[in-house]
Formats: structure tokens, sequence, C-alpha cells
């Protein structure tokens, strides 16, 4: 795999996250309480402000070190879900990863998450796509292949029913909605997806 | 102080505040307490580092039981005690309980030198199961 310019990565995850904060807030008014693109574009902010110092770190800390700033900076219960994929990633992570160690890593990570949340795949949440990206991962499927997925897979949450969070007190009125959780992990799916691929 | 602590997490710093009031109100000041709400930003929600403070401040050797409203609550409060890690985190439990009254029955309880064990039963018992 091509080493990674983590400083770089970091600021573009930073960028797509803003550059879409309306958006994700427009899904979350509509099914949760709005304040899901504003959280996590504090949230990434806080972790641009030390990229210098975290793509100083050997990968594993570096990813955990952005999982705790997450975790304390996002807020609401996208803090705790996102900030435990980083730090159960570190965890697993090696420092120099091949794609098998990757996606090892990035099942774990996603056990971690469904941990945290108490929650499953179809339940209409992030997980909804993390799944089908472990998949791919498997799969051997190209990045750009895996950014795709990604999208498809934020996009089938729209008819799921919401099981977990506050959606789920919606009920049947979620259905129709996309997740806004989904639809910010396919976002950083692709940025990370762009800039793999680009490395490679 | 000996007797567990209590730490109350709600999406809304007055249920919190208000809560606590109620504990110790009807508990008195033999039990070790704090409370936090709000996303830190002056909204509604639940924020781990604020949590961890309250643990912090409510933190007995015998153990803290920490009541929540609603789901995000807890999931922050059972983040904050894996950041707060081994070995504390042993002795810190989030009840599954009324917030109100799972706050002032395991105060009550608490008050009375029961174990952490028998201070997060005394919640649980109203929760239907």
């Amino acid at each position: 795999m091509a080493a990674l310019n983590l400083a770089r990565l970091i600021a573009a995850a930073s960028d797509t996250i803003a550059a879409n904060a309306e958006e994700l807030t427009a899904l979350d008014q509509a099914i949760g309480d709005g304040d899901h693109g504003l959280n996590m574009k504090r949230g990434f902010e806080a972790v641009r402000a030390e990229a210098e110092a975290f793509s100083a770190k050997p990968l594993p800390d570096a990813l955990k070190a952005i999982g705790t700033k997450l975790v304390m900076t996002v807020g609401g219960a996208s803090g705790p879900l996102f900030g435990t994929l980083f730090l159960a990633l570190g965890k697993e992570i090696s420092a120099k990863p091949d794609r098998a160690n990757l996606t090892a890593a990035f099942g774990k990570a996603i056990e971690a998450v469904a941990a945290r949340g108490k929650s499953q795949i179809g339940q209409k949440t992030m997980l909804d796509v993390l799944q089908p990206v472990h998949d791919a991962l498997l799969q051997g499927k190209t990045a750009l292949e895996i950014a795709d997925i990604a999208d498809a897979a934020a996009d089938a949450t729209v008819p799921m029913k919401a099981l977990r969070g506050r959606a789920s007190f919606l009920g049947d009125r979620s259905i129709g909605h996309m997740d806004a959780g989904a639809r910010s992990t396919a976002l950083l799916v692709r940025t990370v997806a762009h800039s793999l691929g680009e490395s490679a | 102080m000996s007797n567990v602590g209590i730490v109350i997490v709600s999406h809304s710093p007055l249920v919190a505040e208000g809560t606590a009031d109620m504990v110790r109100q009807m508990v008195g000041d033999e039990v070790p307490l704090a409370w936090c709400g709000g996303n830190g930003h002056g909204g509604l929600g639940t924020n781990v580092e604020a949590i961890m403070g309250a643990i912090d401040k409510a933190w007995s050797e015998a153990g803290v039981a920490i009541l929540v409203d609603l789901g995000g609550a807890e999931t922050n409060s059972e983040m904050a005690v894996e950041m707060i890690g081994e070995p504390r985190s042993h002795k810190i439990i989030v009840c599954n309980a009324p917030i109100v009254e799972g706050a002032v029955m395991a105060a009550t309880e608490a008050s009375g030198g029961a174990s952490l064990r028998e201070v997060v039963a005394t919640a649980h018992e109203l929760s239907p199961s």
C-alpha cells in the first residue's frame, strides 16, 4: 500500500466535512436533532489544528489521537461513535499496514462502533456504510470502487427505518430520509479512498 | 467519603441540576454527587469531557453510579468511563434506570453505605425488564 500523507489526508477530510456541513445538518434536521454537520465540522477542524503533531506520530498513535480528539470535540452521540472508529482502528492497525492488516483492523473497528452504539447492520446508521466498505476491502475492490460503494450504501439507508439514535423515535417517519451519519461516513470514505488512490 | 458516588448526566443542564437538587434535599450530603448536562456549546446534549469531570468530582473509592437520560447520554457516559480507563473504570457503572427516580433511589441506597453493586441493583429495580 502506498505511503500515507496523513497531514494532507486530515486537511482533505476536514475540507470535505466543512463543504458538506450544511447538507449533513439538513439530513439530521429531517430525522435527528439537526446538529450533525456543525458537530462534525467542529471536530474535524479541531483535528486539523493538530494535524502536524498527529501526523508526526506512528500511524496507530496518530489514529488514537484523532479518535480522542473527535470524542472530546464532536459532541452529541457522533463524537463517541466516530471517535471509537478511529480509536479502535489505531489499536488494531500496524505502523505500516498492508491491505490485509487494514481490512482486519477496519473489521475490528466496525465491531467497536457497533458495541459503542449497541447497534447492528440494517438499523439506518453509519454501520450500514462501514460494513459494505469492509466487504469491498475484503473483495479486493479498488479505492475508487470503494468510494462508490460507500455512496451507494449511504443512499441505501433512505428506505430503512431507524432503530437506533434519536431518529428511532420517529419510527416509520424516519423512512425516506438518508441517515446523516451514513452520509458523513461515505464522505470520509471517499476522501480517504481518493487520497490512497492518488498516491497508489 | 466512603459512600458510593452518584453522577447525573442529562441532555439538559436544567434537568441534571434539578435532579441533583432533589437528591440533595431528599438524601442529604452523605453521598458524593455531581451532575452535568448540555453539549458544551450552549445547546442540549452531552459531552464526554464534562462527564469525565463529573465522575472525578463525585469520585469515591467505593465506586460511582451514573444515571443518564436519553441514548446519547448513555453512549457518552460509557465512552467517558472507557477513557478514564483502568483501574477506576471497574468501579464506575452506567445504570439502566429512569434518571430522577434512579438518582434518588441510588443515592438513598448509597447513603447507607451500600456497595456499588447494591446501589446499581436498587436503581435497576426501577426499570421494567
